[in-house]
């Protein structure tokens, strides 16, 4: 763990007085700075906050968006929710996972560059099927329309390179 | 007792009285309802969903988590009651691998205890298809997710009553488990080995791990001798595998069944009990007429021991470095074998033991010779029970045998080291002792405090007081080790048990539901201390001649290569070091105490200082490993200078220092 | 903390309002916005100002001219981007109309023809949004400003009447009297239970505790479900002034709103009307110069629907895992941190002040006399008009799916009233209602009374198209997914429903099969720790309540009438279109097809793995799927 990001969780830490109430917006907040909660930052905040590092892992796995492994750098969100189920979001769903060779164990592109999460509702059932890219909302997907979104993802990068 | 009203169970009127929660109002009334998480001792956790009560105008309800009250009327078998109970247990029995005939827990398993009496018979469920997989490499204990029903009991215990915190929830839904800290195995982890977790365990989730077969093997072995002993603990609880009452006394039957085995030397524990006195007590008054190194903690509990690595290392100088008596019997029969011509390795030591933990201790490096552990191999008390079984020997028709000498010869005060004080009552026997000649052996001394996990007592020696405190449970201990810490506590003197109740209430002794067990073990030690001639450890004239054959004092050269150790700093480490090549290395010690005492904000001060001084290119700046210096926190070395106790200033002169160093 | 004088501020505002000769409003609900709504807001404010028009984008002292403000959720989000120009109400906007708007309805009071709602019944257009059916049939009490109003400005809220019920219990009211007021108002919780809100305060009152917390419930995880999302965004200060009200009623000086991460635009919101009130001396110490302190704070979830169960929403804000607990002890005894706590839904909260305004009796007017009042409900699914709704309790299924949205559209997107099969109410605790529920009165009971609930008000319309396995199969996939782990019955109970669900989609169950579901369904309703659990096996009852045909033709005829069910789908092809230019036999996985050129071609069903490649690939649409 560099100085610089311990650095950044010491300041997290100060700023919620190291209250171990406040577990849950701090592991949001080291998340942010790491993209994904690594065991020597829950490590570090399991000593900091006077618990037992088990209890952080045990916290950070029971909700779905906390990550203990590195996540890609574009976060892909296709909502499975009620309204965009019965809109056919699993067809944008599987287009993604086709077009970035992902299963239902393997979220995380082999180059690091997509993470694909599935999500229950993002409330914006009016426009479903919905999809999020770095949380930009496209409404009324298809799987047409996905496979494009991650293309010009990747135009995008490739011309930044 | 007045009653608060009465609850109508299935039709009888049961008076309440302090009972917590309905169900154990109606385990009053004579029903055993089934549970799985469900203890006394824990908090009330609600999710195996059996403990179901049908109370009239609130419906069906757990009945754990219900207070009873006035006018109540409960049904606790409907037929939907009794619909609900057997589906759960079906779905529990088809979440996993039970494999009950092969399970270590079988006959002892509550899961199949109530599967049983339930009546399933079959699973219309879906049976898992997939294999976790299983911690084997602890010493001490088996962790066998397939058996798991996830009712959270070790997980509670681990930190409820023991404080620790190992062992917690990971996952959610139907992916939920019980998992060491970041799914890694048990022996890699923060685990002390006290087992309370397999004792309170329903299934075979969680066991002891037997080392049964190893034993029978170096029985069978023609060029082995293989010497036994039995600690204090083991013969007030063995007979309730056989139905005799808990705290009977069984030492003779025990000493019999060992022979049959096939074991050569039959020793007892309390031996060396009395020889740990003998160390720990000159120990502890070399220390106090100095008045260093206090309070200083007992060392026998090799859980309250790991458990100190992990979490005290600025307390590790205040551990006595006596070995446990499992320890320094070994070494004994080890060192008399030598002296008497044979070889080291031709005879190996068995011990039984109440505990898990004792496992683990013999396993540890300090206490092996090239290779060949003092202590080949540990049962546990149920182990035992196994091996028993497995000769066919019918235990509860065997005449009492004795123990070989020397090391089988006791005093009363070896005896009461399995229970929770015992330690401390030795010590002060054996002090009283000293100081009073004549004195009777009962204790005399000012009693401030006694509950069931801490005893606090005041004592007079040569016109000082000598503080001293007997706490048992390892949360307990940690409690009072914050007051020591914060000035709120003084104590010369502490024992520290970490199972509750002591070794009469370890993880090895024998599985049962009635709490009242380990106070009925602790009366059988008692009863057989009060049976001894001798009660004071330095009657035992079998220690003195030990002494005289090692030609060594009390304390003295030779006593401490054989019955003395050292302790090792096991702190949590959570930064790799990091260095650039040119550069001033500026490390500061991130271990807990350093950051306790302010590390972190070291950390920031230091930042601040080379922004200031427009050095930030020249130096590097990283937390480092723990330095192991914890009494001396916070720690900062910089190059090689280490700076303890360190602050801003100092840090300056010595970084000047080296600045100039390096631009040389 | 000097008294907050509302009256000057709203007397302020209306003066100043008066200076204003037109007022846009861009609708910046998430909906909107993620169809460009913000590019459209910014297109006026350049657009305007490069014809020196002056633009204020706030009501304040030198406010003139042209009005541009962002509103939250409108509710008609399918038809979004929405904007409003004075009365004229614009659908479907698009950043290069703005020019055109500016141009003719800004400066000239025209409607731009085709952008106005067309009704797709009958082809008739609406330039005001109150005359559109969607609206019209609507009673919009709580919603009353939600869309209309800014969310970013305090006195907006506080000149439509905000905050002085809240002035008023903190200054004129005494707690038992705020509980009573409430109490008489036959308010019930919106979150789902419909527990009375005014008992639920009294006792958290009565209860003794050194600390009491409120704590807003904005942890909306209904799939399908929005309601709460919109009034976060839309009238925050609603939310916050309901909270205050109900720290009053029960003493307590602390407040949490939870919300959902996958909510960041209502996280801001409320961040930011908090900090708004803070300055008004709203929040804070001695508010509305009252001895009295309350401060908020915001929690972000992190991903867990069960969470909505309170004692797993207390769990969480403590920094444990959001497992449920025991109740008893209820919140109202022991709640957050052990202290007395009130937990109310957001829909509660944002009433609480319009209610007191208003008074019980006016409300009562409302709804029916047992479920006073009106209900939001997120309307999605196969409707034309897909938004938020909010009707008086009592309303039917035919008057919010028919009059309000429109209808049921068929696959096609079209209005179809033959089409409709079901709607499902309450998400995944909720249950199915059918045809013959047309003209059910929706109410807490009544809905109980058929298996549904109200849930926190996702009501999801479905076609004929839709496969009722399929549907119970995603909700316990949902909840299975979603249980916490916690109690053996919920736990391994979903997980051994939903692989009897696969079963009978895949056609591998037996009737058996659906007599152990039915079984294992009722001993999860009555046997699992919390409202989860409890609520769980819902869909699977009243589906195969309701649809017990489709059950059994998935198990007996091994058929899925709906062809959702892709293990269930026949692949066969049409002799009479099949050309035999044998594409489907070559790109056929399995070797199933067999056929001479130019010839007919078959499908061998036994070796079939039914992967549809040789209906993408037939180009003469010979190949179909039969059920």
């Amino acid at each position: 763990m560099s100085l610089e990001k311990l650095n950044d969780v010491i300041a997290i830490l100060n700023e919620y007085d190291n209250n171990p109430s406040k577990l849950i917006p701090i592991l949001q907040k080291v998340q942010q700075q790491y993209n994904y909660l690594p065991q020597d930052a829950m490590t570090f905040v399991a000593n900091s906050l006077g618990i037992a590092p088990s209890k952080v892992y045990g916290v950070a796995t029971f909700f779905s968006h906390f990550s203990t492994v590195p996540k890609g750098r574009h976060i892909i969100k296709i909502c499975d929710g009620t309204a965009c189920h019965v809109k056919k979001s699993e067809g944008i769903i599987n287009a993604a996972k086709k077009r970035l060779g992902l299963t239902d164990e393997k979220h995380t592109s082999n180059d690091f560059m997509f993470t694909l999460e599935c999500v229950s509702c993002l409330g914006a059932c009016g426009i479903a099927p919905v999809a999020v890219v770095d949380d930009e909302v496209h409404p009324q997907m298809t799987p047409e329309k996905m496979t494009a979104l991650i293309d010009a993802v990747c135009a995008k990068e490739k011309a930044n390179a | 007792m007045t009653s608060k009203g009465f609850v109508s169970i299935e039709g009888k009127q049961v008076a309440i009285e302090n009972e917590k929660n309905l169900l154990e109002l109606i385990r009053k009334a004579g029903i055993e309802i089934p549970t799985f998480c469900y203890h006394s001792e824990l908090s009330v956790y609600g999710a195996c969903r059996l403990c179901l009560a049908d109370i009239e105008g609130m419906g069906i309800q757990a009945s754990c988590s219900i207070e009873p009250k006035d006018g109540m009327k409960v049904k606790v078998h409907t037929p939907q009651i009794r619909e609900i109970r057997r589906t759960n247990i079906e779905l529990l029995l088809a979440s996993g691998h039970h494999n009950c005939t092969t399970c270590v827990k079988t006959g002892y398993c509550t899961l199949q205890d109530v599967a049983r009496k339930l009546g399933v018979k079959e699973l219309r469920f879906k049976e898992a298809d997939t294999r976790k997989a299983r911690n084997t490499h602890s010493h001490s204990i088996v962790r066998d997710p397939d058996k798991c029903i996830l009712c959270g009991d070790c997980i509670r215990m681990c930190s409820e009553v023991q404080g620790i915190g190992v062992i917690d929830f990971a996952g959610r839904g139907s992916k939920t488990e019980v998992l060491p800290t970041f799914g890694k195995d048990l022996a890699d982890v923060e685990c002390v080995n006290c087992g309370q977790c397999v004792r309170i365990c329903p299934t075979g989730a969680l066991s002891s791990k037997s080392e049964v077969s190893q034993i029978w093997a170096d029985i069978w072995s023609p060029s082995k001798k293989v010497a036994v002993q039995i600690a204090p603990a083991v013969r007030v609880a063995l007979g309730e595998m056989y139905n005799l009452p808990a705290g009977e006394n069984a030492t003779g039957q025990i000493a019999t069944a060992l022979r049959m085995i096939g074991f050569d030397y039959v020793y007892d524990t309390s031996y060396s009990a009395d020889l740990t006195i003998f160390e720990e007590a000159t120990e502890f008054l070399q220390r106090f007429e100095k008045g260093e190194k206090l309070p200083l903690f007992t060392s026998c509990c090799p859980a309250w021991v790991k458990h100190a690595e992990h979490c005290y290392s600025d307390l590790l100088e205040n551990i006595s470095t006596c070995k446990s008596p499992q320890q320094m019997m070994a070494s004994a029969i080890k060192a008399s074998y030598v002296k008497e011509g044979g070889k080291r390795e031709d005879i190996s030591v068995v011990s039984v033991m109440p505990c898990t933990a004792k496992k683990y201790e013999a396993k540890r490096p300090e206490f092996s010779v090239n290779g060949d552990s003092d202590v080949s191999n540990v049962l546990t008390t149920m182990e035992l029970a196994r091996m028993i079984d497995e000769k066919g020997i019918k235990f509860s028709e065997l005449e009492p045998g004795a123990f070989d000498m020397p090391f089988g010869f006791k005093t009363g005060a070896g005896v009461i080291f399995g229970t929770a004080g015992g330690v401390t009552e030795a010590v002060i026997r054996y002090i009283m002792g000293i100081v009073v000649p004549s004195a009777d052996y009962k204790p005399v001394c000012k009693v401030l405090h006694e509950d069931a996990s801490l005893k606090e007592l005041e004592l007079e020696v040569n016109g000082k007081k000598v503080r001293i405190a007997a706490v048992n449970g390892l949360k307990n201990a940690k409690k009072l080790i914050e007051d020591i810490k914060t000035g709120k506590k003084q104590y010369d003197f502490i024992e520290v048990m970490a199972c509750p109740n002591g070794c009469v209430g370890g993880a090895g002794q024998p599985v049962t539901n009635s709490s009242q067990n380990a106070a009925k073990r602790r009366e059988g030690l008692y009863g057989i201390d009060g049976q001894q001639q001798l009660h004071k450890p330095q009657d035992n004239h079998y220690i003195t001649k030990l002494y005289d054959a090692l030609q060594s004092e009390i304390g003295g050269h030779k006593a401490h290569e054989l019955f003395h150790t050292h302790y090792h700093n096991r702190k949590r480490v959570n930064i790799s070091p990091r260095s650039e090549e040119g550069k001033v290395h500026v490390n500061v010690c991130f271990g807990s105490t350093c950051v306790r005492h302010g590390a972190k904000d070291l950390v920031r001060q230091i930042r601040q200082y080379a922004q200031s001084k427009n050095i930030n290119a020249q130096i590097d700046v990283s937390p480092s490993f723990c330095y192991e210096k914890c009494t001396k926190a916070p720690v900062v070395r910089i190059n090689d200078v280490e700076i303890e106790k360190a602050d801003i200033e100092k840090i300056d002169i010595v970084l000047t220092k080296e600045l100039t160093k390096a631009a040389q | 903390m000097p008294k907050t004088d509302l009256g000057a501020i709203k007397n302020a505002y209306d003066k100043n309002y008066k200076n204003i000769t037109k007022k846009i409003i861009v609708c910046a609900g998430t909906g909107c916005v993620s169809s460009g709504s913000l590019k459209i807001f910014e297109a006026f404010k350049k657009g305007l100002e490069e014809r020196k028009i002056h633009v204020s984008l706030q009501i304040s002292e030198g406010c003139r001219e042209v009005y541009l403000t962002k509103s939250g959720c409108q509710g008609f989000c399918q038809q979004g981007p929405l904007l409003s120009i004075g009365d004229i109400f614009y659908t479907k906007v698009k950043e290069s109309d703005v020019e055109e708007l500016i141009e003719k309805t800004v400066l000239k009071d025209e409607p731009v023809e085709r952008l106005l709602y067309k009704n797709p019944a009958d082809g008739k257009k609406y330039a005001k949004s109150g005359d559109i059916p969607f609206y019209k049939k609507q009673t919009r009490f709580l919603l009353r400003d939600c869309g209309r109003i800014n969310p970013g400005d305090i006195n907006e809220y506080i000149s439509r009447g905000g905050y002085f019920s809240a002035a008023k219990a903190c200054n004129e009211m005494t707690p038992e009297e705020i509980c009573k007021a409430i109490s008489d108002s036959g308010l019930r919780g919106r979150g789902g239970g419909g527990f009375p809100t005014g008992r639920k305060w009294d006792l958290t009152r009565q209860s003794k505790g050194d600390k009491k917390y409120v704590i807003c419930n904005g942890d909306e995880g209904d799939p399908g479900a929005f309601m709460d999302r919109s009034v976060m965004e839309g009238d925050p200060h609603a939310v916050l002034e309901g909270m205050i009200i109900a720290a009053r009623a029960i003493g307590a000086d602390e407040g949490y709103i939870y919300v959902r991460m996958e909510y960041p635009l209502a996280v801001e919101r409320v961040r930011f009307a908090i900090k708004q009130a803070e300055e008004a001396g709203i929040l804070g110490c001695g508010i509305f110069g009252s001895g009295h302190n309350f401060k908020i704070n915001v929690m972000e979830g992190a991903g867990a629907f069960v969470c909505g169960e309170e004692t797993a929403l207390i769990a969480s804000v403590e920094g444990e895992r959001g497992m449920p607990r025991p109740k008893p002890p209820f919140p109202a005894q022991s709640g957050l941190f052990g202290k007395p706590t009130v937990i109310n839904n957001v829909e509660t909260l944002a009433n609480i002040g319009k209610v007191m305004a208003i008074g019980a009796a006016e409300f009562r007017k409302m709804g029916t006399a047992a479920s006073p009042g009106t209900k939001t409900f997120a309307l999605t699914g196969h409707v034309c008009n897909s938004g938020l709704v909010e009707v008086p309790f009592g309303s039917t299924i035919h008057q919010i799916v028919n009059e309000i949205a429109g209808g049921t559209a068929n696959d096609k997107g079209e209005a179809d009233l033959n089409a409709f099969k079901a709607v499902q109410i309450g998400g995944p605790s909720g249950g199915c209602l059918t045809k013959e529920h047309m003209d059910l009165p929706l109410d807490f009971d009544s809905l109980k009374s058929v298996g549904a609930m109200v849930g926190s008000g996702g009501l999801v319309v479905m076609n004929d198209k839709t496969c009722m396995v399929n549907i119970a199969k995603f909700f316990m996939g949902f909840t299975q997914n979603e249980s916490c782990g916690k109690c053996v019955s919920c736990r391994e109970g979903t997980k051994q429903m939903l692989n009897m669900l696969n079963d009978i989609s895949e056609g591998k169950a037996t009737i058996k099969t659906l007599d152990l579901l039915d079984g294992l369904a009722n001993v999860v309703k009555v046997s699992s720790l919390c409202g989860l659990g409890k609520s769980a096996p819902n869909p699977v009852l009243s589906t195969i309540k309701y649809f017990k045909d489709e059950y059994l033709a998935h198990i007996k005829d091994k058929t899925c009438p709906t062809n959702n069910c892709k293990a269930l789908a026949k692949y066969i092809i049409d002799a009479v279109k099949c050309k035999g230019c044998t594409a489907c036999k070559r790109v056929c996985p399995a070797g199933a097809i067999s056929g001479e050129v130019r010839q007919a071609h078959k499908i061998d069903a036994s070796k079939c793995i039914k992967c549809g490649a040789c209906a993408s690939a037939c180009k003469f649409g010979a190949v179909s799927v039969g059920g």
